[in-house]
């Protein structure tokens, strides 16, 4: 079980003593190849039966869409990576949302960018207290972020009560970031571009990302060698945190009304993006573009469906079975490599 | 290379003892059996007779391993709950409480039962609330095509049994990891319920049936479907705590290489536990859609994270292995009575679930807290005492 692991969470170093893959064999074993394609053919069969689909509009209301999913899937995958979970995130996302909506209307004059850092470090901070419950306490992240994930909706609920801000209640500069476009992106999705990139070079090329998935294929392992497992996940968690609060300052850019139930049952949506994207639910493998590329996936579904007419009512149902196959293919690389290291290892002996 | 390693396993021994001391406090605790004295003076007694543990290595036994259990301490707050929500607060003490509380409740209750031992056996199921949603809406849409309700009903159960198989194959068989696979059928199969009733919502069902749904037993404000929920619970409790499969649960939920080698059909184990929870949540939505009397897609919607709430509240470990049915009636019906009380005394509904998180975390950091000042302590002990 550990074994195929290791050998998913680092396609791009083979074992010494190998031949150097070639590129388009390293290319073929990539754990984002199924997502990626599944992808590339659902926007090139809507786009053929359907050409409005990719008309410039069109592309900027599916990356819309897809932008705030994306944003957390990024901080989940980090999550799920050291073996964790965080199904607080919708909450974090409404709490952030919501105190979005209060500042601009207690302090319409508060500069933009002043919104941001406040919202990420307020949602770093509820990051924060579910890591170090999950990290001193040593008590399971499932259930302690199922509890908070209760603890902050009722916050925001009591918080909000039932008021609402609306898109009129914010600066119009505000409400333009996702309206706006750079070279046909939305501003809003070029910075949730940004995140992806710096988290997948610092997933990719920094000492602290590499021992999340250390920590998330062997944690014992990982502990005996020296890695602070406690800092890094407790890491994880802040980051995951952050990035929600970030979704939730954008999201309050992005629709119109935010109130007590924004961002409920967002969690398990989030969850489903980074499995779509090859994020093995047991920690150790998977990578941020991966889940990104879930994201757009399960948003650019919901779309293409509406663009080929299909009944709307089947929309989840498809996104059901899109996780389900995921999840099937995923098991099927792993147990391949696991052969595949299996035969390499009896003949290295 | 291989002998450090066996050495580290030959000293993990020596830790077993660290858990013990929890154990054996527990015991030492002198047994008087009021409820209210036990919760309230266990806190106190645990840090007295720290001191005995290294004399008292066996576990508890007899009655006191049943009185001073998590289950007991669960059922004892339950009490002291209930009794300060009777005495505090005006008009919870009546039968119209009992009637409302517990209808409120059976859905929860229904499906926490399998959900129990799905947990208890290592794996999870998220799908249960889209379960009973599919089942719902399956029902509103056969009964209003004219078929006659007995038949509904049967379809609806068996429209369960198929979902839960279908989870069933893919997990037990299939070995894929259920966290993942039920977060898929919980878009499936809700999906699948917007396919079959879509928009609309069917609530002309017979009159007798729904009024037999809300009808009390006598003046005792009992619901009347609670009888059939109670022979439910006896079974489950029975299956789980009385049977070799259910012990097999356990084993399973520990280690499943081990339980493997002692002779358990793994699999068959967990298909079966997966046939259960999908046909207990088609009785749940049967219940829901005739209590509310109104069949929709979007019936019993969140409901699993509530039910796993309940079940982590009612001392079942997330990671397999531990819980008993009793222990999650406890839990179940706390959160329900904590709720409803609050409701009577005037707190808005919406910061409830704040009360529901906030138990859960305490129930899981609580126990984890104590066990580790526990082990320092002995650790104190150990380093204190001369070696032989």
């Amino acid at each position: 079980m550990s074994l195929d692991r290791t050998v998913g969470a680092a396609p791009a170093h083979p074992t010494p003593g190998h031949s150097r893959p070639s590129a388009l064999a390293s290319f073929l074993r990539l754990r984002e190849l199924p997502v990626i394609l599944a992808l590339v053919i659902l926007v090139a069969v809507t786009a053929a039966l359907n050409p409005l689909f990719l008309s410039e509009q069109g592309i900027k209301d599916l990356l819309l869409n897809a932008t705030i999913l994306m944003i957390l899937a990024v901080g989940q995958t980090l999550v799920i990576i050291t073996r964790n979970i965080d199904l607080s995130v919708g909450s974090i996302l409404g709490l952030v949302a919501f105190g979005t909506g209060s500042i601009f209307v207690a302090a319409p004059n508060l500069p933009i960018i002043a919104v941001f850092v406040l919202g990420m470090l307020f949602g770093a901070v509820l990051g924060a207290l579910n890591g170090l419950l999950i990290t001193i306490a040593k008590v399971p992240a499932l259930v302690i972020t199922l509890g908070t994930l209760y603890i902050f909706r009722g916050i925001n609920n009591a918080w909000a009560g039932g008021t609402q801000y609306f898109a009129g209640d914010r600066p119009e500069a505000f409400g333009n970031l996702s309206v706006d476009t750079i070279l046909g992106f939305p501003v809003i999705t070029l910075i949730a571009v940004v995140v992806v990139a710096i988290v997948a070079v610092y997933m990719l090329g920094t000492r602290p990302g590499r021992d999340l998935y250390a920590i998330g294929s062997d944690p014992d392992a990982a502990r005996l060698f020296g890695i602070p497992v406690t800092r890094r996940v407790l890491l994880a968690f802040v980051v995951n945190g952050l990035l929600a609060g970030l979704a939730g300052v954008l999201y309050a850019s992005r629709f119109n009304s935010v109130g007590a139930t924004t961002g409920s049952g967002l969690e398990l949506d989030v969850v489903a993006a980074a499995v779509v994207g090859g994020v093995a639910i047991f920690g150790g493998s998977g990578t941020v573009v991966g889940a990104t590329i879930g994201a757009l996936l399960l948003t650019t579904i919901t779309s293409a469906l509406t663009a080929l007419r299909v009944d709307k009512f089947w929309q989840q149902a498809i996104v059901g079975i899109l996780i389900l196959a995921a999840v099937v293919i995923d098991r099927i690389a792993s147990v391949r490599s696991a052969r595949k290291l299996r035969i390499a290892e009896a003949r290295n002996v | 290379m291989s002998d450090p390693s066996r050495s580290r396993t030959a000293v993990d021994p020596e830790q077993g003892p660290t858990e013990k001391p929890v154990r054996g406090k527990r015991m030492a605790a002198p047994g008087t059996r009021t409820s209210e004295e036990k919760s309230t003076r266990r806190p106190a007694a645990g840090k007295a007779d720290t001191t005995k543990v290294l004399a008292v290595p066996k576990g508890r036994t007899g009655a006191a391993r049943v009185l001073l259990g998590r289950d007991a301490i669960m059922i004892y707050v339950l009490v002291v709950v209930v009794l300060y929500a009777s005495i505090a607060i005006p008009r919870f003490a009546s039968p119209v409480t009992v009637g409302f509380l517990l209808l409120d409740v059976i859905p929860t209750l229904l499906i926490a039962l399998p959900m129990t031992l799905v947990i208890i056996s290592g794996e999870i199921d998220l799908s249960v609330a889209s379960i009973a949603g599919l089942t719902s809406a399956l029902m509103g849409v056969l009964w209003q095509g004219g078929m006659p309700i007995a038949l509904v009903l049967v379809i609806c159960v068996l429209a369960g049994l198929v979902a839960g198989a279908f989870n069933g194959v893919l997990i037990a068989y299939l070995g894929l990891p259920s966290l993942a696979v039920t977060i898929g059928t919980l878009a499936l199969f809700r999906g699948l319920a917007l396919v079959v009733i879509g928009d609309n919502a069917v609530a002309n069902f017979p009159p007798g049936l729904t009024s037999f749904f809300t009808s009390k037993i006598g003046g005792t404000g009992i619901p009347t479907v609670m009888i059939g929920v109670v022979v439910l619970i006896i079974a489950f409790a029975v299956v789980l705590h009385f049977t070799p499969f259910g012990r097999g649960l356990f084993a399973l939920g520990y280690s499943r290489e081990a339980a493997t080698f002692v002779g358990i059909d793994v699999a068959r184990s967990k298909f079966v536990l997966y046939l259960a929870t999908g046909t207990v949540s088609a009785l749940a939505g049967i219940y829901w859609t005739l209590r509310y009397s109104s069949a929709r897609s979007d019936n019993a919607s969140g409901l699993e994270l509530a039910v796993i709430a309940a079940v982590l509240l009612g001392g079942v470990s997330i990671f397999g292995g531990k819980g008993s049915i009793p222990g999650v009636l406890a839990g179940v019906l706390l959160i329900g009575t904590i709720n409803y009380a609050l409701k009577l005394d005037r707190v808005s509904e919406v910061v409830l679930i704040i009360v529901t998180g906030s138990l859960l975390i305490l129930s899981v950091v609580a126990p984890n807290i104590a066990a580790a000042v526990q082990r320092a302590r002995h650790a104190r002990q150990v380093r204190a005492a001369p070696l032989p």
